[in-house]
C-alpha cells in the first residue's frame, strides 16, 4: 500500500498543474486575441463616445453625453434608426415567412430538390457590395427591371428606384431579400427535417387537416428554428450597410441611411470620431436589446442557456 | 374508380410527380429560381455585350453578335492588373485570416469541449457573446487600434480583426465536434505518454478533418465577402480587396455597363465555383449538419 502510495502521489501532482499549464497555454492567446480585436473596442467605443475628438488629437476635449443628446436631436439620425427598424419589420414580416414558406416546399424528396436548393442559396455566397452593383445597374432607368415591366404591360409600376426617396428603401429591402432568403430557408428547411414525418402523420390520421397539422403540429416544433433565424435577420437588418453603400451611399438626401452608415459618415468622412462612437454604442444598444429580448424568452429553452450568464 | 375519385385523389399527390400539387410546386419554384437567376445571367451575358446593345435593347437575352473584349481586357488585358492585384489581395487576406482563426478556434474549442475547470462557460459565453452584437460597432475603435499597431494600410491589419471576428462561429462550430471524440482515445493516447498537445495535433485534429473543412470554408466565404472593414483600414489602390474594387470600377465606368459586368462577373465567379464544390460544407456548417438529401 504505501509503495503504490508513494508512486501515486508524485504522478498525480505532477498531472494537476499540467492541466493549468495547457489550458493556459491553449486558451490564453485565443482570449487575448480575441479580446483585442473585438471586445475591447467595443468598449473604446463606449469611451471615445464622451468626448469631442476628431480621431487625431489627443483624447482631452470631455463633453459627457453631449454626443447622444446631439445624435437623437439630428433628424439624419432619426431617419437612419426608422430605416433600420423598416428593414427589421419588412424583414420578420415578409422575409422569413416568405423562407418558411419554401422550405415547407422543398421538405419532402422529388426530383430537382437539390438543384433548387443549390439555386436559392447561392445569392448567400456573393457579397454583398457585387450584388449592389449587379442590381443597380439592373435598376437604372430604361435599364432590364424597367424595360420588362413594360414590356409586360406593366409600366405604370416603374419607378426611379434607388432616386426617389419614398421608393428606395422598399427596393433596397427587396434585394437584401433576395440575397437572404435562401439563407433563412435553409436554416428553417433544417429545422423541419428535424421534426419526424410521423408526428404530423398522426395527427392527420387523428383528423387534422393539413394546414391544422401545420400550425398546431408542425409550427410549435419549428419554434426554436424560427426564433434563431428571427434573431439572426434583426441583427443583419440592424448592422446593414455594404449593400446600402455601394447602391445609394445613404442617399438620396439620406432617405436612406443606416445606423451603420450615419456612423461611418460621421467617424471616417467628417472626422467626428467622438459622435460616430456615440452611435456606435446606440447600435449596440439595439443589438443588445434584441439579443436580451432573445435571451429573455428564447434562448434559455434553445441554447442550454450559453448567454444566461450575461443576466448577472 | 370514377372520374371524380380519380381528379381528388391526384389533387391530394395520389399521382406522384404528375398530381396538381406538386404541378404549381414546381411552377412556384422556377419562379423562384428565375428571380435568383435571371440578374446573374443577365450580368454573364451582358459582359458579352457592347453598351449599344445593352442601352438599345436591354430585355433581348443573347448578345448579337458576342463581344468577347470585355471579359479578356478583365483577364489579360487593360484592366489585368487591377483585377489580378485584387484578387491577390483578397487571396492573402482570405488565407491569413483562415488559418489563424481555425487555428486558434481549434485551441479554444479543444479546451472548451475537454477539459473541466472553473470559468470555462464564462469564457466560453465571452465567444457566444460576440455572435449577439452588430460587429458594425467596433468598426471606428478598430480604426485606431490598427492605426496605434501601426498596421493601418498593410493586409495584415485587416486580416487580424477579420479573423477575430471569425472566432465566435467558429469556436460554437467545433466545440460539439471536439466533444464527440471518445474519451477512450485520449485515455490510450495519455497512456502512450502523448502530452495534450500531442493529442491535439496527432489524433483529434485529423480526426475532426470534416468538421475543420467545414469551418474554413464558412471564415473564407466571409473574409472573400467582406467590405466594411476592407473600405476602412485600407488606404490605397493598390491594398484593395476585390469587393472594394469592383465598387471603384463601377465608379470609374459608369458609362461602359458592359466593362463593368464583365469585371463583377469574374470577380464574383470564384465564390460561385467554390460554392458549388462545398455546398455541403457551407450548408452543412450553418445548420448543423441537418439538412439531408
Amino acid at each position: 500500500m504505501a509503495i503504490i502510495a508513494a508512486r501515486a502521489r508524485p504522478r498525480l501532482s505532477s498531472k494537476r498543474p499540467s492541466k493549468w499549464v495547457t489550458i493556459g497555454l491553449f486558451l490564453v492567446p485565443v482570449v487575448a486575441f480575441y479580446l483585442l480585436f473585438v471586445l475591447f473596442p467595443v468598449v473604446q467605443a463606449a469611451y471615445y463616445s464622451l468626448f469631442k475628438w476628431n480621431g487625431l488629437q489627443p483624447l482631452t476635449n470631455f463633453i459627457g453625453l453631449q454626443n447622444y443628446s446631439t445624435a437623437i436631436a439630428s433628424d439624419t439620425f432619426v431617419t437612419a434608426v426608422g430605416n433600420n427598424v423598416f428593414i427589421v419589420v419588412l424583414s420578420l414580416t415578409l422575409q422569413v415567412p416568405f423562407s418558411l414558406f419554401l422550405a415547407l416546399m422543398l421538405n419532402r424528396k422529388f426530383p430537382g430538390r437539390a438543384i433548387f436548393r443549390l439555386i436559392f442559396f447561392l445569392p448567400y455566397v456573393l457579397s454583398e457590395a457585387v450584388t449592389g452593383i449587379v442590381f443597380t445597374l439592373l435598376l437604372q432607368p430604361g435599364a432590364l427591371i424597367d424595360s420588362s415591366f413594360k414590356d409586360v404591360g406593366l409600366g405604370w409600376l416603374v419607378q426611379d428606384w434607388l432616386g426617389d426617396t419614398s421608393v428606395v428603401m422598399i427596393t433596397l429591402f427587396v434585394i437584401i431579400s433576395w440575397k437572404y432568403f435562401g439563407f433563412h430557408m435553409i436554416l428553417l428547411l433544417a429545422g423541419l427535417q428535424g421534426i419526424p414525418r410521423e408526428i404530423e402523420e398522426a395527427a392527420q390520421i387523428d383528423g387534422a387537416s393539413r394546414f391544422q397539422s401545420f400550425r398546431f403540429v408542425t409550427l410549435p416544433l419549428l419554434g426554436p428554428t424560427l426564433r434563431v433565424s428571427v434573431f439572426l435577420s434583426m441583427i443583419g437588418a440592424l448592422q446593414l450597410f455594404d449593400m446600402v453603400w455601394v447602391m445609394t451611399g445613404g442617399g438620396p438626401l439620406n432617405a436612406s441611411n443606416t445606423m451603420a452608415i450615419a456612423m461611418f459618415k460621421a467617424g471616417l468622412k467628417n472626422n467626428q470620431m467622438g459622435y460616430g462612437s456615440a452611435l456606435a454604442v446606440i447600435l449596440f444598444g439595439f443589438g443588445l436589446l434584441v439579443a436580451l429580448a432573445y435571451q429573455r424568452f428564447v434562448l434559455r429553452r434553445d441554447v442550454e442557456g450559453a448567454v444566461t450568464a450575461f443576466n448577472g | 374508380m370514377s372520374a371524380p375519385t380519380r381528379l381528388l385523389q391526384a389533387l391530394h399527390g395520389g399521382f406522384g410527380r404528375f398530381s396538381l400539387s406538386s404541378g404549381i410546386r414546381y411552377l412556384v419554384l422556377i419562379m423562384v429560381a428565375s428571380v435568383i437567376l435571371v440578374p446573374i445571367g443577365y450580368a454573364v451575358l451582358g459582359g458579352f455585350k457592347s453598351n449599344n446593345q445593352l442601352v438599345g435593347d436591354p430585355v433581348s437575352i443573347l448578345p448579337a453578335p458576342w463581344v468577347f473584349s470585355n471579359y479578356t481586357d478583365v483577364v489579360v488585358g487593360s484592366n489585368a492588373p487591377a483585377f489580378w492585384r485584387e484578387a491577390a489581395n483578397s487571396l492573402i487576406i482570405a488565407a491569413i485570416a483562415v488559418t489563424l482563426t481555425v487555428g486558434l478556434a481549434s485551441l479554444a474549442a479543444f479546451v472548451f469541449a475537454r477539459m473541466v475547470f472553473r470559468g470555462r462557460e464564462a469564457i466560453y459565453t465571452l465567444f457566444v457573446f460576440g455572435l449577439l452584437f452588430p460587429s458594425a460597432v467596433a468598426i471606428l475603435p478598430l480604426y485606431i487600434l490598427v492605426r496605434q499597431l501601426g498596421l493601418s494600410g498593410n493586409l495584415l491589419g485587416v486580416a487580424l480583426p477579420q479573423a477575430a471576428f471569425a472566432l465566435p462561429l467558429t469556436v460554437i462550430i467545433l466545440r460539439p465536434f471536439f466533444r464527440s471524440i471518445p474519451a477512450e482515445l485520449e485515455d490510450a493516447a495519455v497512456m502512450d505518454g502523448c502530452s495534450p498537445f500531442g493529442f491535439f495535433w496527432r489524433v483529434l485534429l485529423p480526426l475532426a478533418r470534416p468538421a475543420l473543412a467545414t469551418v474554413s470554408v464558412l471564415a473564407i466565404v466571409t473574409t472573400w465577402n467582406a467590405f466594411l472593414l476592407p473600405l476602412i483600414l485600407l488606404n490605397g489602390v493598390d491594398q484593395w480587396t476585390l469587393p472594394l474594387g469592383v465598387m471603384n470600377f463601377a465608379g470609374e465606368y459608369t458609362s461602359d455597363k458592359a466593362r463593368v459586368l464583365a469585371f463583377t462577373v469574374v470577380a464574383i465567379s470564384p465564390a460561385i465555383v467554390f460554392y458549388i464544390a462545398a455546398e455541403r460544407q457551407i450548408v452543412g456548417g450553418l445548420t448543423g449538419g441537418a439538412v439531408k438529401g
